[in-house]
């Protein structure tokens, strides 16, 4: 298993009460493993906890990236949270702890 | 053969990603860059909200509280080298803003032409019956509308940059516009050229982090190393005249450009890459290709465009209620169980006064709400964070003195109380048809 951290690195965005994730593989050649493993499901199970409604995959071949946009992810948003990264903008590091098969 | 003219460019800066972002990167970019334009992005979705409640309790006040120091710093250098400015510090008050501007100018013996951009404020024909984008809910079922405010795009910004402004001042307007509008104006581009100002979108979007690009937010040491990150610079562009760009920042100023800080950048709160909408373009991402040039230089081509949105999208501030914080600290040998004692503790308290009480033990839960890696984690110390929102501002206040009174009350070892209390304030969105919000433009001469 290998953290996707030795894969990739990600930027956390927030819009409203949606989580916007990069996905960005270091090496192009990782990035349909990137596909492969990391898919809506996964990520889903991953942030359990934290994206709470729909969250939709984007695949960018070009930047050897996907994008991920998770609703109802920010306790309701930047502006009304109670939570303290209110932005959500460490999710980036969540969405990194993910293990992925690589062998 | 590229022509003489096409060989031309323009060179846009960013010399502020944020409210409260740094200010010398914009001075080093107004004397060393050798700029054609410099903006400044320092409005987020809820700044334009507390502006308007600042210039509620005082007509002359209402735009960012950096205004002066920024401009004290900028405005000499930007005469001296002929550099335009084009920046959000308005907020809810371009006209007073701009006014500001004008006077520090006319202090300082520089003759600047300073124009207010006006027209984003539409609070006096929203209908709060309305439902909000986010939940469908109509507006006025959140709380009282203090703001309401059109995200204007470069048609709005054009007539001033025409008219030579040397600083354009406006209120809220679309990120990326701020970049867009000088080089709709240097190059000509038609409203309707979707393409090329997709491209010039994009050139905005990469540029209005600041530091974002530079490698600041990038930056990870032993994985992401970046050189110089105390003394990061702010990037700009060369654009030519079809919307393509190198980026590049001031020689000699910390950080990198790079693919990989340009990607991060690039995908960073688009919530549809290949429909990045803002009131000037639908801009789809997912063709821009970004090549490395090496020494910190980036060339990006490719974005493709497809209409404007028909209606601007409106935010909304409404007063959410007082905000209740307190901190404590607890360090060593079942630091995580005395926190989490201590919070249910504060929690049983309170139960009674709020509908929802966060308590979280920072170095645990506060932000992920669990440990997400597969490893076992064990802090050396955590502070506990309780947190709980209340419509009055007493109520709201108890959370900080419940989480002090763990100090003599217990449990054992607890320290470094920190307490605060905040007017929180609430952002919907909306829809807006064009012809509702009207812009135009005031002249403050030196």
């Amino acid at each position: 298993m290998t953290k996707l951290y030795q894969l990739a690195h990600c930027r956390a965005g927030d819009k409203g009460n949606t989580t916007i994730l990069s996905l960005i593989a270091y090496r192009p050649e990782d990035f349909p493993l990137l596909c492969e493993r990391v898919t809506v499901a996964a990520v889903k199970r991953h942030l359990a906890g934290i994206v709470k409604g729909e969250l939709v995959r984007y695949e960018l071949p070009h930047l050897s990236a996907l994008q991920f946009v998770g609703r109802d992810a920010l306790s309701g948003g930047v502006t009304t949270s109670l939570a303290l990264d209110s932005h959500g903008k460490s999710l980036s590091s969540a969405l990194l702890e993910m293990e992925v098969e690589t062998g | 053969m590229p022509s003489a003219s096409k060989s031309r460019t323009v060179r846009v800066g960013c010399g502020a990603g944020f409210a409260g972002d740094r200010l010398e990167p914009a001075l080093v970019l107004a004397e060393h860059g050798a700029l054609d334009y410099l903006g400044l992005e320092c409005l987020g979705e809820r700044t334009v909200a507390l502006a308007a409640l600042r210039r509620l309790r005082d007509p002359q006040a209402g735009y960012d509280p950096l205004l002066e120091r920024r401009m004290d710093g900028l405005l000499p250098l930007i005469a001296r080298n002929r550099v335009r400015v084009v920046t959000n510090m308005g907020a809810a008050n371009p006209a007073a803003a701009a006014a500001r501007v004008a006077a520090i100018a006319r202090r300082k013996g520089l003759s600047l032409k300073i124009a207010a951009v006006i027209g984003d404020d539409v609070l006096d024909r929203l209908d709060a019956d309305m439902p909000c984008l986010e939940t469908g809910a109509p507006l006025k079922e959140f709380g009282e509308i203090v703001s309401a405010n059109a995200y204007l795009g470069v048609d709005a910004m054009l007539p001033a940059l025409a008219q030579g402004a040397d600083v354009v001042v406006v209120g809220r307007a679309a990120d990326p516009s701020l970049f867009l509008a000088p080089l709709v104006h240097e190059f000509g581009w038609r409203l309707d050229d979707y393409d090329r100002l997709a491209r010039g979108t994009v050139v905005g979007h990469l540029l209005e982090c600041g530091g974002q690009l530079t490698g600041g937010y990038y930056a990870d040491p032993g994985r992401k190393d970046v050189p110089g990150m105390a003394t990061l610079g702010f990037p700009f562009a060369d654009v030519d005249q079809d919307g393509n760009a190198r980026f590049a920042k001031v020689a000699g100023t910390g950080g990198a450009i790079n693919r990989a800080t340009a990607t991060e950048q690039l995908l960073y709160e688009v919530t549809d890459p290949f429909g990045y909408e803002t009131p000037d373009v639908t801009a789809d991402f997912s063709t821009v290709c970004l090549d490395d040039l090496g020494n910190d230089m980036l060339a990006m081509r490719g974005a493709r465009g497809k209409p404007r949105p028909q209606k601007l999208k409106v935010s909304v501030g409404y007063r959410a209620g007082f905000l209740g914080e307190g901190e404590i600290g607890y360090a060593g040998e079942n630091c995580v169980a005395r926190a989490e004692h201590a919070g249910d503790i504060v929690r049983e308290r309170l139960a009674n006064r709020f509908a929802e009480i966060r308590v979280d033990v920072i170095g645990m839960t506060s932000l992920h709400r669990a440990p997400l890696s597969a490893e076992p984690w064990r802090p050396y110390e955590v502070r506990l964070r309780v947190a709980a929102r209340s419509p009055e501002e007493d109520t709201a206040r108890l959370v900080g003195e419940e989480v002090e009174a763990l100090f003599t009350n217990g449990p054992a070892g607890g320290g470094g109380v920190r307490a605060r209390t905040v007017e929180q304030i609430g952002i919907v969105s909306c829809l807006m048809r064009r012809d509702a919000v009207a812009t135009e433009t005031r002249w403050f001469e030196t």
